[in-house]
């Protein structure tokens, strides 16, 4: 017999056949890749006037502030589409699997969250390696690079921890639009294409209360090198980032009860 | 044919998940754009002080391109579940069929196309091409559907699986955003500027936005409808061909 | 039948109500011997399913209490899981993944260290014909294959009760067979079996005990020759060879059991007084009289036949959707 699978083994497993499904099927693969690289290419080639505009003071340029939404966008989404991956395995049964084998339950969403993380990074990777190669520059310091990577991986989870507890909750991929769109609508509404000082109108309104916002000024800071009001931005991603996985987790137990 | 046409439309009107990407994603892309990009009405060469006008067009080529995905998914759903089979099995004709789908869509075009009409109307969007203009924008919402639509049918024939023509949605989805779509183009620069300029959809836009902000001008409708007449050329070439083939006897 | 002293699996009172009102299990006990095959029997929406989901901690019961090898399943879950194998109506296979993989995934979500894990799956697999496939992805198999590679991942850690919820339904005759040949294996081997199934003759084969539900509620429970043979004996159909006979073979047979209507329109029938055993004093009573019989045939009670007995309605194709 057995020893108890703990936590962490059960995590392992879950994560590791979830990765392998993902990296061995190109429908999944090539879209979450090619995806930013198309928005980058837009953002930053198809607004680039917008960087000559005279209250635009952005030191780096507008290659760089766009790439700073980008990293937001795709942390975010990383999260998001790794919990359809999740939606998907309940709605077809899989998932029906994963509890009856595990012990501990709380490792299969945790499990999702690795490769959520996983896929983000290799993402970020490839956009952040054809930015470089078109002459972004980054003027943050190596520490400051770091703390850019931490608030990243805050996004990664927030955006998992939502679309997971959705996902749990209605066990289908019919509820992706539930899950996608306040993440869609929480990323744009925010100065996706210029600072916040150049929102006009009701935009401007919505984009001072958007928690999106700080993540998105505290990203840019830092690759600027200048990053203002990072510990709010570092404290309100780790808040949200716990309060989605305690959603996470109080959904879970709801699939448990409903079978 | 009319019956066909008439299940064709009532079929993604009547469902919510159609319907939202179909009317709805647009109008909130549209808000959000308007809003967050009036900054770029300061640069020097912008055509309007709106952004709202410029970028309105943009919502009824998305409308377009969703008619394709819409109409194939709901296409291949038939397939898949045997309704097709059972309407080839009918006296209808071949041209009845294929025609009573596209007047559907075009049905579809025409309803979202109003609904985006008030939507600028209502937000303030200026239409200089009057009431005319709404008629011209209304005819080619409905042709650019149909004509798109037809490549939705051909991939579902094609294809014969809605995950499969859903599929497709990304790939136009990336040649709309490469288009002049947030920026004119005189307004582009560098290899974005060339990509947009060969990129049919740049003309789609800016045929519809220039009913928006002139007009009437002969040389954007006539790239508009160069465009549209190119869908139907090319989609409805192969929708006729594949439907003949799906449809021919033993 | 008097509860078995420390059982496999003990049900007492459980119940389970959905949203809405509708009491899938309403009000079950049971209790299954350690070794032994339980059938539990019942048409559709009779809440077999619901019990299982419920025993293998997928579910938990509204009320009433459940013990799967000396553990609850509501408040230890995780030893239960431990402990248990499932094969469920839904195969629960990644079409993506090879056996090999699914079988390092079930091996590594039980905690089974790797070395175990793939001499077990080298075994599982050899026994279930599944080795030259074990390499391809499986959505290139067939029903039965899938269905297979399923009851290999619920044995994979040698689990003390197996449930198996309607293993057979959708394959062919020679997979159903073989199926039934390893469940019968693993029995001999110790291992606890609940099986559901809307199949007779499955039930009937296989099961040491028989659970009959319906509408959430047991109707019958034993082994599967004391219920039928409580519900009555065999009865007895002969069809005269030349029809202006059936009167006289009518007569002949009052004195071997009372008249019985099976339906059919040319034969004469009894329910025998005495058994099969008088089978040889009848024919030779026939043969002494003259009379020709074209055909002559025995029909033994079935669990069709207990089912109608305690509900008023068939089974087999009289079932609820």
């Amino acid at each position: 017999m057995s020893a108890p699978a703990g936590l962490w083994t059960v995590t392992r497993a879950v994560a590791r056949r979830n990765l392998g499904s993902y990296l061995r099927r190109p429908e999944l693969l090539l879209p979450s890749l090619l995806f930013p690289l198309v928005f980058f290419a837009s953002f930053a080639g198809g607004l680039s006037a917008l960087g000559h505009l005279p209250a635009f003071h952005y030191a780096p340029g507008y290659t760089t502030f766009q790439y700073g939404f980008i990293l937001c966008q795709t942390a975010l989404f990383s999260g998001l589409f790794t919990a359809f991956s999740l939606a998907y395995d309940l709605e077809t049964g899989f998932a029906r699997r994963l509890f009856l084998a595990s012990a501990n339950r709380t490792g299969i969403p945790l499990g999702y969250a690795a490769v959520a993380v996983a896929r983000a990074i290799l993402a970020i990777a490839v956009v952040t390696a054809v930015a470089l190669a078109v002459g972004m520059r980054v003027e943050g310091t190596p520490g400051q690079l770091v703390l850019l990577c931490v608030l990243g991986l805050l996004l990664v989870l927030i955006g998992y921890g939502w679309a997971a507890g959705i996902a749990l909750r209605f066990r289908t991929v019919q509820a992706g639009p539930a899950m996608q769109t306040p993440v869609f609508l929480a990323v744009f509404l925010a100065p996706a294409y210029v600072p916040l000082q150049l929102l006009r109108g009701w935009i401007h309104s919505v984009a001072n209360f958007n928690p999106v916002t700080y993540y998105l000024e505290a990203t840019r800071g830092l690759l600027s090198g200048h990053p203002e009001e990072l510990l709010a931005a570092l404290l309100l991603a780790a808040a949200l980032a716990a309060a989605f996985w305690g959603w996470t987790q109080f959904n879970l137990k709801a699939a448990e009860a409903a079978g | 044919m009319l019956t066909i046409a008439l299940r064709a439309f009532l079929k993604t009107v009547r469902q919510p998940f159609q319907l939202f990407p179909l009317i709805f994603f647009p109008a909130i892309l549209l808000a959000i754009n308007a809003s967050g990009l009036t900054a770029a009405t300061e640069l020097r060469g912008f055509p309007t002080h709106s952004y709202l006008t410029f970028a309105i067009a943009v919502a009824y080529v998305q409308g377009a391109l969703f008619a394709l995905v819409n109409a194939g998914t709901n296409l291949a759903e038939d397939i898949e579940s045997g309704f097709f089979t059972r309407l080839a099995l009918t006296p209808l004709s071949r041209a009845a069929l294929l025609g009573g789908l596209l007047i559907g869509i075009a049905a579809v075009g025409v309803l979202q196309s109003l609904v985006y009409l008030l939507i600028g109307a209502v937000a303030g969007a200026h239409l200089h091409g009057g009431l005319p203009g709404a008629f011209l924008l209304l005819g080619l919402g409905a042709f650019a559907s149909a004509g798109f639509g037809a490549g939705g049918i051909a991939a579902a024939l094609l294809l014969r699986s809605g995950e499969a023509v859903q599929g497709l949605f990304p790939l136009f989805f990336v040649l709309l955003i490469l288009s002049s779509a947030n920026l004119p183009r005189n307004l582009l620069h560098g290899w974005f500027h060339t990509v947009a300029t060969y990129n049919p959809f740049s003309y789609l836009i800016e045929g519809f936005r220039a009913v928006y902000l002139s007009g009437f001008p002969a040389g954007p409708l006539l790239g508009a409808v160069a465009v549209i007449a190119g869908t139907w050329l090319l989609f409805g070439s192969a929708a006729v061909a594949l439907l003949w083939r799906s449809l021919r006897p033993g | 039948m008097s509860t078995p002293p420390d059982p496999a699996i003990r049900v007492e009172g459980l119940v389970r109500e959905f949203p809405g009102g509708l009491r899938a299990v309403d009000g079950i006990d049971l209790a299954v011997s350690k070794g032994e095959i339980y059938g539990f029997l019942g048409p559709n929406g009779a809440g077999k399913s619901t019990t299982v989901a419920i025993l293998t901690t997928l579910l938990p019961p509204t009320a009433g209490r459940a013990v799967v090898v000396g553990h609850d399943v509501t408040a230890e879950g995780a030893q239960v899981r431990r402990k248990i194998g499932a094969s469920l109506q839904q195969s629960a296979l990644d079409p993506y993944l090879t056996a090999w993989e699914h079988i390092r995934l079930q091996g590594a979500l039980h905690g089974l260290p790797r070395p175990h894990t793939q001499r077990r799956g080298e075994e599982l697999l050899h026994r279930l014909g599944l080795s030259e496939a074990a390499s391809r992805k499986v959505r290139t198999y067939s029903g039965g294959m899938q269905r297979r590679l399923d009851l290999a991942l619920a044995l994979l850690h040698e689990p003390q009760v197996l449930f198996l919820d309607e293993p057979t339904t959708g394959l062919d005759v020679q997979s159903r067979t073989g199926l039934w040949e390893e469940i019968k294996a693993l029995a001999q081997r110790g291992v606890t079996v609940f099986l559901t199934t809307q199949y007779l003759e499955e039930a009937d084969l296989l099961a040491d005990r028989v659970g009959i539900i319906d509408r959430g509620r047991i109707v019958a429970e034993g082994p599967p020759s004391r219920l039928k043979a409580e519900i009555g004996r065999p009865a007895l159909e002969a069809i005269p060879a030349d029809p202006a006979s059936a009167a006289g073979l009518a007569k002949l047979l009052e004195r071997f059991g009372e008249p019985l209507s099976l339906g059919t329109t040319d034969g004469v029938s009894i329910r025998l007084q005495g058994g099969t055993g008088e089978l040889a004093e009848i024919v030779r009573a026939i043969d002494a009289a003259g009379i020709a019989v074209a055909d002559l045939r025995i029909h033994a009670p079935t669990l069709d036949d207990v089912f109608l007995a305690k509900t008023g309605r068939r089974l087999e194709g009289g079932g609820e959707g």
